[in-house]
């Protein structure tokens, strides 16, 4: 069969329709760039590296979403739909938690802060890894030797009840979330850097070192391999499969929590709906990066975050989410495997 | 519908054990048939609204046939189908309105509502194809990661390209289907006379357009999935490897599926812009793809019956039982008393305004559940359930992308 469909495939790609589609997508994608680099050139580099900052920030959030999509995937194939509320909820928990940790407005921007947002970091990280793991225990678990299709629509129904829990906790408005970190910025060449950007960039990259590190170096992160690349095998070597993908399930909704709370911080505010297409635009990094792959992830959330600043700053910014399916579109059909991907979808 | 009578007319004649379907056919025919007259005995002759909401519910169970092709037949995950639905509505909107004075076009179109529907049939399946061309020789999630892209697309395109479809605002006032000729009488209230261009208003007429045009397609996907292309598609849910194995074309076999799927949303789309007479961006979103996915897997996959149910079920829950439930409880608070409950104070927005918030997770609630307590829908097809009884675990809609690779 492998024979056939290759054939079909090459058929596809070979037929002069086919090779004029991909001169077509490539063209095309050339003339974007064009056009991209006249603006950026016209508007000159202050502007650039504003935007790029931006970008650079807007992206480490993507990634820290995308990295729990990417996990959660590679371990039992699963779209977790829920994934983008839990990041929600992160931010919602870490609003509820400011306050009872001290972190107030008049502490906000000095060192007084650094010790109360820590705790708030880690209690929401906690809580929303415990609220990961019982969904997946709840909704997930019974159904994992079900048809394919039921885990799927359960995920979408607890993203629906995790919305539904935020909508009945405050309500359907814009929330505003309180502007803790440090205002001022960096002169670099005519451009100011805000402390903002750079304390998200810092933060995300430490958490995915972090997890990078984790993954490869610790038991637990090689039984999560393992389970990802064969869970009978993995079981007759003794690890618990259960407690394995329970933990993918903690950690993802850990990096969820923490991107939250970042997004929080950095937009200063919050809606119960904002998982949705957050989710969205983080699975996408994840298919870009190559799902499955950490390292994917986080570059395919950090071209995402990139990309999004680019349109948003220099085209027109109501086209942006279409250039980002686009081009999740584009990366499916000519790259199915991703940016890094490097296991081998069935084709 | 002589149509339907002699659809009725072939279920008696079959034997039930050989078609257990037949029955369940036979009792959707009869409630069809039964429920207007029921709806205006019960309501005393005041339930246009009922009735109007039913015609509505029947654009639903249109989509999920059609979704029940891809999903359940082919086995194709289709997680942007609303995209179609948009594709059929907004080209009803094109074809049949002043619009396209606006647009630089500069010219309005109008075409009857029997032929638009073919239009707009076409160019939903037109989509279907461009899309599945080159993304049908993925598998699984891959492709229903493709779908989910295109459907996120579709709508925000129509939204973005504001000098074709004016944008946020929608396309309004589409023409009224209108027969060419009809013949009032007594039943309509009217002296005997005979009408030219007849403007169908009543919600009943919509009801009767959109259970005839239930039966077509239910007829048609019947023996579609009874012919040789059905039992491809089949084939290819299985086991793609060794349908192709046995000759089958798949990719050829998939991107039928995916065509015939699209043009029933473009049918659905066609009679929804008609009958709303308007089309807006909002109305094509993730939620309906999903909601009509729902529809099909609650039913029971593959099974058309079980569909239908399925689509009318979920319809009755969710716009009639959801948005009636914060009335209902502020009722029933004032009826036992604890009138205090429905006054709003503080955080507090009254009873009915928090049964209001509540409707999200009742709706998530009742996916989570179902889907734990019954993943194989209402009433599934017969070889399923028994696949399921003997316990054989099929990777069906999702084939396991591991499975042979790594």
């Amino acid at each position: 069969m492998v024979g056939s469909l290759k054939q079909a495939r090459v058929a596809f790609v070979e037929a002069p329709i086919g090779r004029l589609v991909n001169l077509l997508v490539i063209l095309a994608v050339l003339y974007v760039i064009f056009i991209l680099a006249t603006k950026i050139l016209a508007q000159g580099p202050s502007y650039f590296l504003q935007i790029l900052t931006y970008g650079v920030a807007n992206g480490a959030i993507y990634a820290l979403v995308a990295l729990g999509y990417t996990m959660v995937y590679g371990i039992i194939e699963l779209i977790n739909f829920a994934h983008g509320d839990l990041f929600t909820l992160g931010g919602f928990i870490s609003l509820f938690l400011l306050p009872i940790f001290g972190a107030d407005a008049s502490k906000a921007g000095t060192a007084g802060i650094i010790l109360p947002l820590i705790a708030v970091f880690l209690v929401t990280m906690l809580i929303c890894g415990a609220i990961n793991v019982s969904i997946e225990r709840v909704a997930y678990r019974p159904l994992r030797r079900a048809p394919r299709l039921a885990p799927l629509i359960t995920a979408v129904g607890m993203s629906f009840v995790l919305e539904g829990l935020m909508f009945l906790w405050k309500g359907p408005f814009n929330l505003p979330y309180p502007n803790l970190l440090p205002t001022t910025g960096i002169a670099i060449g005519g451009a100011t850097i805000g402390l903002k950007d750079i304390f998200v960039i810092a933060l995300a990259a430490i958490l995915m070192v972090v997890l990078a590190l984790f993954v490869s170096r610790s038991t637990l992160g090689k039984a999560m391999r393992a389970t990802a690349q064969d869970q009978d095998a993995t079981e007759l070597m003794g690890i618990d499969i259960n407690r394995t993908i329970a933990a993918t399930f903690f950690i993802g909704a850990v990096l969820a929590g923490a991107g939250g709370t970042i997004f929080g911080l950095y937009y200063n505010t919050l809606v119960f709906d904002l998982g949705f297409s957050a989710g969205l635009f983080a699975f996408t990094a994840a298919v870009f990066g190559g799902i499955g792959n950490i390292q994917g992830a986080a570059l395919g959330g950090l071209l995402i975050g990139l990309i999004t600043a680019m349109w948003d700053g220099y085209m027109e910014s109501t086209w942006t989410q279409v250039i980002i399916f686009a081009i999740l579109i584009l990366v499916l059909v000519f790259r199915p495997t991703g940016l890094l991907g490097m296991r081998v979808p069935e084709k | 519908m002589r149509r339907l009578g002699s659809r009725l007319g072939s279920i008696l004649e079959s034997d039930p054990r050989k078609n257990p379907n037949a029955v369940v056919f036979l009792l959707l025919a009869l409630g069809a048939i039964a429920f207007p007259i029921g709806v205006q005995i019960v309501t005393r002759g005041s339930g246009s609204f009922l009735i109007s909401q039913a015609a509505d519910a029947g654009v639903y169970v249109l989509l999920a046939i059609g979704l029940n092709v891809v999903v359940g037949f082919a086995g194709l995950l289709d997680l942007g189908y609303a995209a179609f639905f948009a594709i059929g509505a907004y080209t009803y909107a094109f074809v049949a309105s002043d619009h396209m004075e606006f647009t630089p076009i500069h010219q309005a179109i109008h075409i009857p509502f029997w032929i638009a529907l073919l239009v707009g049939m076409f160019a939903a399946a037109t989509a279907g194809a461009i899309l599945g061309a080159p993304t049908l020789r993925l598998r699984g999630d891959y492709l229903a990661i493709v779908t989910l892209g295109f459907g996120e697309i579709v709508p925000r395109l129509f939204r973005n390209a504001a000098t074709w479809t004016s944008g946020v605002n929608g396309i309004s006032a589409l023409d009224t289907p209108a027969l060419p000729i009809w013949i009032n009488g007594p039943w309509s209230g009217d002296a005997f006379a005979v009408v030219q261009n007849f403007k169908i208003i009543d919600p009943l007429a919509y009801y009767v357009i959109m259970a005839i045009l239930v039966a077509i397609s239910v007829v048609l996907v019947n023996n579609l999935r009874r012919s040789r292309m059905g039992r491809a598609w089949m084939a290819v849910r299985e086991d793609e490897v060794a349908a192709a194995a046995m000759g089958v074309n798949t990719v050829g076999v998939k991107l039928l599926a995916f065509g015939i799927g699209a043009a029933f949303s473009g049918f659905a789309g066609t009679f929804y812009g008609a009958k709303l007479s308007l089309v807006s961006p909002e109305n094509f979103g993730f939620t309906v793809s999903i909601t009509i996915l729902i529809m099909v897997v609650l039913g029971g996959m593959g099974n058309i019956p079980g569909v239908i149910v399925g689509a009318l079920l979920i319809y009755y829950v969710i716009f009639n039982i959801l948005p009636g439930l914060p009335q209902q409880a502020a009722d029933f608070a004032n009826s036992i008393g604890a009138t205090g409950l429905n006054t709003p104070s503080g955080d507090w927005p009254g009873l009915s305004g928090e049964v209001q918030r509540l409707k999200f997770l009742i709706f998530g609630l009742i996916l989570v559940l179902t889907m734990l307590l019954r993943p194989q829908g209402l009433l599934p097809s017969r070889q399923r359930a028994e696949e399921l009884q003997k316990g054989v675990h099929e990777d069906t809609v999702i084939e396991d992308l591991n499975a042979e690779t790594t």
